[in-house]
C-alpha cells in the first residue's frame, strides 16, 4: 500500500519536472522570441550615447534567436554544472569536518536557530497528524473489528514514513528557505566576499555549521514528532474509538523493531543532509540582487521539498531490502 | 586623543620590488571580456590611484589583486607569491596579509561594529583580553570609538566606510584596496574618508589600490600628507614634506589607457582624460 502510494508520488513528480523542462526549453522560448519581436525591430536603427555629450547614429544589432538545439544544449550543459557545483560544496561541507578550524558557536547557534526555532510547528504538527491518522485509519478497522490495530499502523507509519518525511518537509519549509535568503542577502551585500578578502572559507564558517546543526537538530526533532503523533493517535483513539489508552501505547510500542527505527533515522539523516546543502547552494549562488534573493529562497524549498520526496522513494526500497536481508 | 600608531609593522616585500604587479591579464565573463591585458606594478608603500568611468573594471582588478577573482590569462603577483593560479586554500592566508575596503563597506550586519572589526582578530586566535584594547585603538583612529556597541545599520554611509577601513587595518597590513570609498558620499563626508586613508598611509606606510572615479580624490592622495608629529594634514611642498609616491592608471575598454604621475594627468592633452579634468 505504502510502496504503491510512494511509486504513484515519485511518478507524478517526473511527470511534473518532464512536463517543466519542456515548458523551460519549448514553450518559453518561442513565448519570449514573440514577445520581443517589436520591440527588436525598433532597435533596428536608433541613436546609441557613447559619451555622455554626445550621441552618434549606430547600428543596433538584433538579438539572435537561439535554436532549440542550442537551447537544448545550454540547458544540459547548465544542469551538469550546478549538479557539480552543488556536488562540490556538499563534499566540502562534509570535508571541513575533518580538519580545522571548527566554528563551534556558529553550529550551536544554527543548531538553536534549526533546531528549537523549528520546535513548535513541529510539535503542532506531529500531534494533528498522528491523531488524523488514527481517525482515518481507525474507521476502516473498526469495520472488520480490529480496531485495536490501530495502534499498530500508526505507530509504523510514523516512525518509518510520516515522522521523517513531514518533518523534514516542514523543517525544509523553514529552514532552506532561511538559510537560502541568509546567506544569498549576504553575497549580494558582499558580506561573502569580505569574509573571503578577511582570509575566511565561507564554506567552513557558513556552511559546515548549517548542515552539521541540521544533521544534529533533525533526527531529534524527527524522535519529538513521532512522539508527540503516537500522544495525539492515543488521545484521539481513546477519544473516538474508544481504545485504552494502555492498549493503544503498548500495540503501538510492541509492533516497533530495531529495522523501522533505523528505517526512520537513516532518512532523517539524508533529508537533513539534503535541506542544509540545498539551502546553501541556492544561498551561495544568487544572481540578480534582491530579486535573485527571492528566487533562490522558494527554489530552496521547491528542490528540497522535491529532493527530499524522491530519496524518500528509493531509500524506502533500499532499507525495506536490507532489512529483508539482514534483520 | 591620536592612538599611538607605529608604521607598519609587516613589509614582506623585498626593497625596489613591486608589491603588486599584474602582467597582460585578461578577464572575460559570457557577455564580453572586461580586462584585456593590463600591466603595472604598484611599489612598496606606493599608491596606485584607478581612475576609470563606471563599468571599466576598477573593481575586477582589485578583486583580482585580492585573490577573490581568477584571471583567465596573465600573471598577478602580490609580496612576491603568483596569485592567479592559486588554490583557494592558500589564498586564505596570503589574504589575511591585505586588508579590503568594499565600496559599500560590506559589513557583517548581524554583528556590532566592535565585533565587525574584531572579526580577524578572531579568526587569528588573538587572545581576548588583546582585542578589546585593539579594537578601541583602530576605533579612535576613525573617530568613531563610541559606536562599538552599535549595529551598522545604526550608523550613517559615511561611518560604515569608516568601521570598514577599521575592520581592514586592525591587522596592520602592508597592503590595503580601496574599492570608490567616496561613492555616493557627500562632499564633505569624502574628505573625511580621504584624510583618514592619507593618515592610514602616512601613519603606517602602507601600499594601497584605490578605484575611485573622483579625480579630485587621487589628487588629495597625491598632494597631501598626513604629518603624525603635528597630527595635520598639509599640503605638499609645506617644510619637512615628503608626500609618499602615487601614480595614475585610467582604465578605459579594459585596457590601461593612461599611465602617469599627477603632473602628466593635469597636463595631458588627451580629449577622454581631460573629460575627467572638468
Amino acid at each position: 500500500m505504502l510502496g504503491a502510494f510512494s511509486r504513484l508520488a515519485a511518478n507524478s513528480v517526473w511527470r511534473a519536472l518532464i512536463l517543466y523542462r519542456l515548458y523551460l526549453c519549448c514553450l518559453q522560448p518561442t513565448l519570449l522570441t514573440l514577445s520581443r519581436a517589436p520591440v527588436t525591430l525598433l532597435l533596428r536603427e536608433k541613436l546609441v550615447a557613447d559619451t555622455p555629450l554626445q550621441a552618434t547614429p549606430q547600428e543596433a544589432r538584433a538579438p539572435e534567436v537561439p535554436s532549440v538545439r542550442e537551447v537544448l544544449e545550454d540547458l544540459a550543459k547548465s544542469t551538469v554544472l550546478k549538479v557539480q557545483d552543488y556536488s562540490k560544496l556538499s563534499a566540502r561541507a562534509i570535508r571541513n569536518l575533518a580538519s580545522g578550524p571548527r566554528y563551534v558557536q556558529d553550529t550551536v547557534d544554527q543548531m538553536d536557530d534549526i533546531g528549537v526555532g523549528s520546535l513548535p510547528i513541529v510539535l503542532l504538527s506531529g500531534f494533528f497528524i498522528g491523531a488524523v491518522m488514527v481517525l482515518q485509519t481507525g474507521a476502516q478497522f473498526e469495520r472488520f473489528g480490529q480496531a485495536s490495530l490501530t495502534g499498530d499502523i500508526v505507530s509504523l507509519a510514523l516512525i518509518r514514513e510520516l515522522g521523517p518525511s513531514i518533518t523534514g518537509l516542514l523543517v525544509a519549509g523553514r529552514c532552506s528557505s532561511g538559510i537560502a535568503s541568509e546567506l544569498g542577502s549576504m553575497l549580494v551585500t558582499e558580506q561573502v566576499d569580505a569574509m573571503r578578502a578577511m582570509g575566511t572559507d565561507p564554506s567552513r564558517k557558513l556552511v559546515t555549521p548549517r548542515v552539521l546543526a541540521t544533521l544534529i537538530t533533525l533526527p531529534l526533532l524527527t524522535t519529538i514528532s513521532v512522539f508527540v503523533g503516537l500522544i495525539g493517535g492515543m488521545v484521539a483513539s481513546v477519544l473516538s474509538l474508544r481504545i485504552s489508552a494502555t492498549t493503544f501505547w503498548e500495540r503501538a510500542i510492541k509492533i516497533v523493531q530495531f529495522s523501522d527505527i533505523m528505517q526512520g533515522f537513516s532518512k532523517t539523516v539524508v533529508f537533513a543532509f539534503i535541506l542544509a546543502t540545498v539551502g546553501c547552494y541556492q544561498g551561495l549562488n544568487v544572481k540578480g540582487g534582491t530579486q535573485g534573493v527571492g528566487r533562490a529562497t522558494t527554489q530552496a524549498v521547491v528542490v528540497s521539498s522535491v529532493l527530499i520526496i524522491v530519496s524518500d522513494t528509493f531509500l524506502t526500497r533500499l532499507a525495506l531490502w536490507l532489512a529483508d536481508k539482514f534483520f | 586623543m591620536e592612538p599611538a600608531l607605529t608604521a607598519s609593522s609587516a613589509t614582506p616585500t623585498a626593497p625596489g620590488s613591486a608589491a603588486i604587479e599584474f602582467n597582460n591579464v585578461h578577464l572575460g565573463f559570457t557577455e564580453a571580456e572586461i580586462l584585456r591585458g593590463v600591466t603595472f606594478a604598484a611599489q612598496e608603500r606606493e599608491t596606485v590611484i584607478l581612475l576609470g568611468e563606471t563599468g571599466t573594471g576598477k573593481t575586477l582588478l582589485l578583486k583580482l589583486a585580492a585573490g577573490l577573482l581568477h584571471p583567465d590569462s596573465g600573471s598577478i603577483r602580490v609580496l612576491n607569491q603568483e596569485i592567479s593560479a592559486m588554490p583557494e586554500r592558500e589564498l586564505l592566508e596570503v589574504r589575511r596579509r591585505i586588508g579590503f575596503v568594499f565600496q559599500e563597506g560590506a559589513l557583517f550586519d548581524s554583528l556590532t561594529v566592535g565585533e565587525n572589526v574584531a572579526y580577524r582578530l578572531h579568526e587569528d586566535g588573538v587572545r581576548d583580553e588583546e582585542i578589546g584594547p585593539r579594537v578601541s585603538e583602530v576605533l579612535k583612529f576613525v573617530e568613531l570609538a563610541h559606536t562599538v556597541d552599535m549595529l551598522p545599520s545604526d550608523l550613517s554611509g559615511g561611518m560604515r566606510r569608516r568601521v570598514s577601513i577599521a575592520r581592514a587595518l586592525v591587522t596592520r597590513p602592508p597592503i590595503v584596496f580601496y574599492d570608490s570609498p567616496t561613492a555616493g558620499l557627500d562632499p564633505i563626508t569624502s574628505q573625511t574618508i580621504i584624510s583618514l586613508i592619507l593618515r592610514l598611509r602616512d601613519t603606517y606606510g602602507v601600499t594601497a589600490l584605490l578605484a575611485t572615479h573622483r579625480l579630485q580624490d587621487g589628487f588629495a592622495m597625491a598632494n597631501f600628507r598626513f604629518d603624525p608629529q603635528t597630527k595635520k594634514v598639509l599640503r605638499d611642498g609645506s617644510p619637512g614634506s615628503q608626500t609618499a609616491k602615487t601614480h595614475f592608471l585610467v582604465l578605459r575598454d579594459g585596457r590601461i589607457y593612461f599611465e602617469g604621475t599627477p603632473d602628466e594627468l593635469m597636463h595631458s592633452q588627451d580629449r577622454y582624460l581631460q573629460r575627467f579634468l572638468i
